[in-house]
């Protein structure tokens, strides 16, 4: 289309006709009356038939190819020994999430405290967490026996509380205390960031009405700030899950680990449970996510537009 | 000033405060009587919010005190000098002081009455049904009872103003401090939150009103305050400041914004 149409300041002196190819303004009044249509994007279409193509093919590799083995998946996939792995995994992303949850609000407090202590010594904890591999931190604790044979507590150079190491960690608790460990030092971040982003006047009305301390805090700008938390913080729990495969390294046999195991007793067997733990990730990532909208929805209340 | 004690809501004494380098608070006096509305007025930067935060003590002064009804706010004396007193103190001496702010921080994620009940609440002075109660008063009073299970997002800027009033409100508090509570506020939404701050005067309240609404002290105040660089430059009734003003400073303000 290349009609082109003139005001009538633009017509040439004496040329009352419009141009060659132009529409008469009687036309165009006939056009005002119909639809404008859309704009083409014909490369949109190529891109979806290409991406369609490559995934169709791919899906009927899924029935085609024997070495997926759908009737070994749905062997393994409810079998006793994988759940009782799937649920060590929930157990520890769980625990480790809570506390870790808990011990990040701590370590962001100590970091906005006045005190130089205080700030000091978290930042040191979030520094060296931050920087060590999570395995590292895992296998370290998991030879705390050889390097401290018991712990306990008490005034330096006083009395001492003090229980043999081996006794009080179970392998499970160690690794949960590992993940804990290094998951407080992101989490703190997240936390910190969500109290920054709540409005000063905030804390200053609460101030001005004389609201106690820990009130203001867990009912005035908690709540506030987890609305920027949460999001931030169920990528970490996301991340956290993915993580706690690890533990498989200090003999816990979470879901990931009763996989590699059953897969080197049952070699034929490797990609069909290589599948069943796709799958349980999967569905676990996906609870996540759903409990994530409800409880985003709940700290977004009065935040959404006007009724 | 002689003023006794008992006639006296609020009284300040030789207050300073720098932020930096920068003075903003030059040695104020100002005795405040009990049960009046005082204005201050003055161009900005002249100190005015930071002598207001300064009665609550939301603002720490370098030098000088605060006392509301004899009482010394957010410090304590002994013989040789003045010392800051534990929060938990503070706290407890503002639940007697309301304060209204220029952009009502009201609390988002709280209702209407959630958040007038707020601190009450958490004074632990009455019961949730008291308080509730209360509230539902003082909304009617502010002309609000239909929004009380509203949240502030859903409210105009001069409906939720009128809730941080209720909110002041609900410690029943003997002083009320206002901070330019109409400067945030479309023109048209003034006028019903300069109502609802006049029929709270002459209750027995002491009300300060920080403000830039000429008109408005000059009908409702008894006492104007002039405030410029940090000092009090000229006080008194309203007709005296605002009409036959003495300082230059004072004429040259008024000039500009009458």
């Amino acid at each position: 289309m290349t009609t082109v149409l003139n005001r009538v300041g633009d017509a040439p002196a004496g040329s009352t006709r419009p141009a060659e190819g132009a529409l008469s303004e009687k036309e165009l009044h006939a056009l005002a009356s119909r639809g404008v249509r859309g704009l083409r994007h014909p490369w949109q279409w190529i891109a979806t038939a290409v991406v369609l193509v490559l995934g169709l093919n791919f899906a009927k590799t899924l029935f085609t190819n024997q070495a997926w083995e759908w009737d070994r998946v749905g062997h393994w996939l409810f079998s006793p020994v994988i759940i009782e792995g799937l649920w060590i995994s929930v157990q520890a992303t769980a625990i480790a999430a809570v506390v870790s949850f808990i011990g990040g609000i701590v370590v962001a407090l100590m970091r906005q405290s006045r005190n130089a202590v205080l700030t000091g010594s978290a930042w040191l904890y979030v520094w060296v967490f931050r920087s060590v591999p999570l395995i590292l931190v895992l296998i370290f604790l998991y030879n705390l026996g050889s390097l401290y044979p018991t712990i306990g507590i008490g005034i330096p150079f006083g009395p001492q509380l003090e229980v043999p190491t081996a006794t009080y960690l179970s392998d499970l608790t160690l690794g949960v205390v590992g993940l804990s460990l290094c998951e407080i030092a992101y989490s703190s971040e997240v936390v910190r960031s969500g109290l920054l982003s709540v409005d000063l006047g905030q804390h200053e009305a609460a101030k001005a009405l004389g609201i106690p301390r820990t009130r203001q805090f867990t009912r005035i700008v908690l709540p506030q700030a987890l609305r920027s938390i949460i999001p931030a913080y169920v990528n970490q729990i996301i991340g956290l899950l993915k993580a706690s495969s690890l533990l498989f390294y200090v003999s816990v046999l979470d879901l990931f680990g009763v996989v590699q195991n059953l897969g080197s007793t049952y070699p034929t067997d490797i990609i069909p449970l290589l599948v069943v733990g796709t799958i349980w990730y999967l569905a676990l990532t996906s609870a996540i996510s759903i409990v994530q909208y409800f409880v985003e929805r709940f700290y977004g209340r009065g935040l959404r537009g006007a009724r | 000033m002689s003023t006794p004690v008992t006639d006296t809501a609020v009284e300040i004494r030789n207050a300073h405060k720098s932020f930096g380098a920068k003075k903003v608070l030059d040695g104020v006096d100002l005795t405040i009587p009990r049960g009046s509305v005082t204005a201050i007025l003055g161009p900005s930067g002249s100190g005015k919010s930071t002598l207001l935060r300064a009665i609550n003590h939301l603002e720490k002064l370098d030098e000088g005190y605060v006392r509301i009804d004899g009482e010394l706010i957010g410090v304590r004396a002994d013989r040789k000098r003045l010392h800051e007193l534990p929060e938990k103190r503070i706290l407890r001496q503002r639940q007697r002081i309301g304060f209204v702010f220029q952009n009502f921080n009201l609390f988002p994620h709280l209702t209407v009455t959630e958040n007038v009940v707020e601190a009450p609440l958490a004074a632990k002075l009455t019961t949730k049904a008291q308080a509730q109660a209360r509230a539902s008063d003082l909304l009617a009073r502010v002309g609000l009872s239909d929004k009380a299970d509203a949240y502030p997002r859903q409210l105009s800027g001069g409906q939720q103003q009128r809730v941080a009033i209720a909110r002041a409100l609900a410690l029943e508090p003997d002083i009320i401090l206002f901070d330019e509570p109409t400067s945030a506020l479309d023109p048209e939404l003034v006028g019903e939150v300069l109502q609802t701050i006049r029929t709270l005067a002459g209750g027995g309240r002491t009300l300060i009103v920080v403000t830039h609404e000429i008109a408005f002290a000059r009908e409702v105040a008894d006492h104007v305050v002039f405030l410029s660089d940090g000092v009090v430059v000229e006080q008194g009734a309203p007709e005296e400041v605002l009409d036959a003003p003495q300082n230059q400073r004072t004429r040259d303000f008024l000039s500009r914004v009458l």
